[in-house]
């Protein structure tokens, strides 16, 4: 090969002497021109985009290891192959994505206007405008209801396992327990609420709160997974200084330990209301179904939320719905976005701080 | 911090306190509220075993009409039950290459520079909301898909999965088995990425310097390390799956039945999506089916992730 290609590093190959033959520097771009070259060419006869990207990528995952094959050995050759299907399988994965958020930006941005995002869906009919206000102060209550039970009991139990029940039975016991509520499906976190509510108030109670309540439990195991891993985070150092000095443990935990892991504690939080917020099913289960606004959580009718409303639109099956269906999609999507983006920010800011 | 310097602004507790910081009102009250959280995590989750239980347990012996035309209460969970297992198989057979492949490209190919940013956009897709994929895969996905459904029936017929007039619509078991695998996804590689990123740097240089490739190098030393990791990603992606709702309940048009084809009209009903579609129903006996349905669902979850941190613990003791 060296002899045919002599520009291709000749330094390197005149010190091997004893190495076998190698494909020259920079082979892959070489095939993967050939590639997009067929790929383009299989477009130019008629075969779609798609078919010709399959085309494209299978030549070059034939072509690069075939050719290591017959300049290089099987080993080398495998090795080529396989690198290709890891970086084929991350642009495929790419496109799901990427296919998702266009579809809903473009879409969605064509719903909503001033009117979608203040008017309720109260009697409308037909073609009248209608909107998801209702559905949005909805999932505001909601996942609020969510935070305020979750967000104490959380932070407490880790608090628990981490700073008093390290490693007794308690401990053990609840470790396990959330590691089970991590699993419950969240259909069954929204039954639950539901058949609790039903027990309590009547049958077919669907109401804000029972919806607050499915949320919390399908969020508490995550505040308590994200708060643990910050505590423990918290060098044992500081405790035993803060001991030291005579400072009873109570303060030592509230002035010293959360303090310190203030920052991950608060992006573990917003990013378990990000999760929960776009939960669909157990508010289908547990809020239910209603197209005029209710701000009462706790008042015995159903309250709309905005992944319910995206769920009901859709299966209005009319072309108005589905339109109604992307807007609440791409308001749904910013809500949890703008979160990430909170826990982010926030997480950056209170980065652990290097030394002062 | 200033904790040291202001014994005094709280001198009732801290006279108090003994050397152990145990015997103060404030640690007492503090330590209690603690335990208070950490039962309340128990008593809530006995609160869902025992509330269930009393709603759904009638549930399974009401009037046959209740149990949508299959007669009895096992004739309606059987099927649903294998649905539900065989959604979330199909979705991890997509997943599951895909997944390794990309915590490898993450872990092991990609250069820096891109892997960050690669990570990040893996933890985004896992922070769309389940019902955006739904709609994505019911309005988008499953009509683009159109064509390779009639493909797969004209050319595949042979196997049981295709054989059959497929949907015109798309609104199919297989459409919404990719769609889960894209759900599915990023849950299995994070978990992937960072079992591949703790093998030892020591093992891998050892595998290079011995003349391994690339490939033979993660063959050999990192794939043995993560093994068990893999395995406990794979079965945590298969609890999600088996407990994934909206997604199914809106793309797929379903049936309660047992079959194995996924291109056609009548697709197999899975347990979540059969509550779901049935969240309007309102008579007592039907909503004990429902309830029913959803512990057997819960019971089913648990043993699958049961199974996984069985799998993981068993890993870490060698």
């Amino acid at each position: 090969m060296s002899k045919i290609d002599p520009s291709v590093d000749d330094v390197v190959q005149e010190e091997n002497m004893l190495a076998h033959a190698t494909l020259p520097r920079g082979a892959q771009w070489l095939v993967g021109v050939a590639a997009l070259a067929l790929g383009g060419l299989a477009v130019v006869l008629g075969v779609g985009i798609v078919g010709a990207a399959v085309i494209g990528v299978l030549a070059f995952l034939i072509g690069y290891p075939l050719w290591a094959l017959l300049v290089e050995n099987k080993r080398s050759a495998t090795d080529k192959l396989v690198t290709g299907l890891v970086w084929t399988a991350f642009a495929v994965a790419v496109i799901p994505l990427i296919w998702l958020i266009y579809t809903v930006v473009s879409r969605g941005a064509a719903t909503i206007s001033p009117e979608f995002l203040t008017f309720s869906m109260r009697s409308v009919t037909g073609d009248d405008q209608g909107g998801l206000y209702h559905a949005l102060i909805g999932t505001l209550i909601v996942t609020g209801i969510a935070a305020v039970i979750s967000i104490p009991i959380g932070i407490m139990t880790a608090i628990y396992l981490i700073e008093y029940g390290k490693g007794n039975r308690l401990a053990k016991g609840i470790t396990f327990l959330v590691d089970v509520m991590t699993g419950i499906p969240s259909i069954v976190a929204g039954l639950f609420a539901f058949a609790l509510f039903t027990l309590i108030m009547g049958p077919g109670t669907r109401f804000g709160f029972g919806g607050g309540v499915a949320l919390s439990l399908l969020m508490i195991p995550t505040v308590v997974r994200s708060t643990e891993e910050m505590l423990k985070l918290v060098p044992d150092d500081l405790r035993e200084a803060a001991y030291a000095l005579g400072v009873p443990k109570w303060r030592t935990i509230t002035k010293m330990v959360l303090p310190t892991a203030i920052g991950g504690i608060v992006t573990g939080v917003v990013l378990s209301i990000s999760r929960v917020i776009g939960e669909t099913a157990p508010l289908l289960v547990a809020s239910g179904f209603n197209p005029n606004l209710n701000t009462n959580a706790f008042d015995d009718s159903p309250m709309m939320t905005v992944p319910v409303f995206i769920y009901t639109q859709l299966s209005e099956a009319t072309a108005k719905g589905v339109e109604y269906a992307w807007g609440g999609a791409l308001v749904l999507f910013i809500l949890v976005m703008v979160l990430n983006l909170i826990a982010r920010i926030v997480g950056t800011i209170f980065a652990p701080k290097t030394g002062r | 911090m200033t904790v040291a310097a202001d014994p005094g602004a709280d001198p009732g507790v801290d006279t108090k306190s003994e050397l152990s910081g145990r015997g103060s009102v404030g640690d007492v009250v503090f330590r209690g509220i603690a335990v208070t959280a950490a039962t309340l995590i128990l008593v809530a989750l006995a609160a869902v075993f025992i509330f269930l239980g009393i709603e759904g347990i009638p549930g399974f012996s009401v009037d046959a009409q209740h149990y949508t035309g299959r007669g009895s209460f096992l004739g309606l969970v059987v099927p649903l039950l294998f649905a539900t297992m065989y959604a979330a198989v199909l979705a991890l057979i997509v997943a599951v290459p895909f997944s390794v492949a990309i915590a490898l490209f993450i872990s092991h190919y990609a250069p820096r520079r891109i892997a960050t940013p690669v990570a990040y956009v893996i933890d985004l897709l896992a922070a769309v909301p389940s019902v955006v994929f739904g709609l994505w895969g019911a309005v988008v996905l499953g009509p683009y898909l159109v064509p390779a459904h009639t493909w797969l029936s004209e050319n595949l017929a042979w196997l049981p999965f295709f054989d059959g007039q497929p949907s015109g619509n798309g609104r199919t078991l297989f459409t919404a088995a990719i769609v889960l695998a894209v759900m599915v996804l990023p849950i299995i590689t994070s978990i992937c990425r960072e079992v591949f990123a703790q093998t030892p740097r020591l093992h891998e240089e050892a595998a290079l310097a011995l003349g391994a490739t690339r490939w033979e190098m993660i063959r050999y030393a990192v794939f043995p390390y993560a093994r068990s990791g893999m395995v406990s990603a794979v079965m945590l992606g298969l609890g999600r799956a088996l407990g994934e709702t909206m997604a199914i309940a809106m793309i797929v048009s379903p049936k309660v039945i047992i079959s194995l084809f996924i291109i056609g009209t009548n697709n197999p009903q899975t347990i979540a999506a059969y509550i779901a579609q049935g969240y309007k129903e309102s008579t007592p006996d039907r909503l004990s089916v429902l309830i029913a349905t959803g512990l057997v669902l819960f019971a089913f979850t648990f043993l699958v992730n049961a199974l996984a941190r069985w799998i993981v613990a068993r890993g870490r003791a060698k």
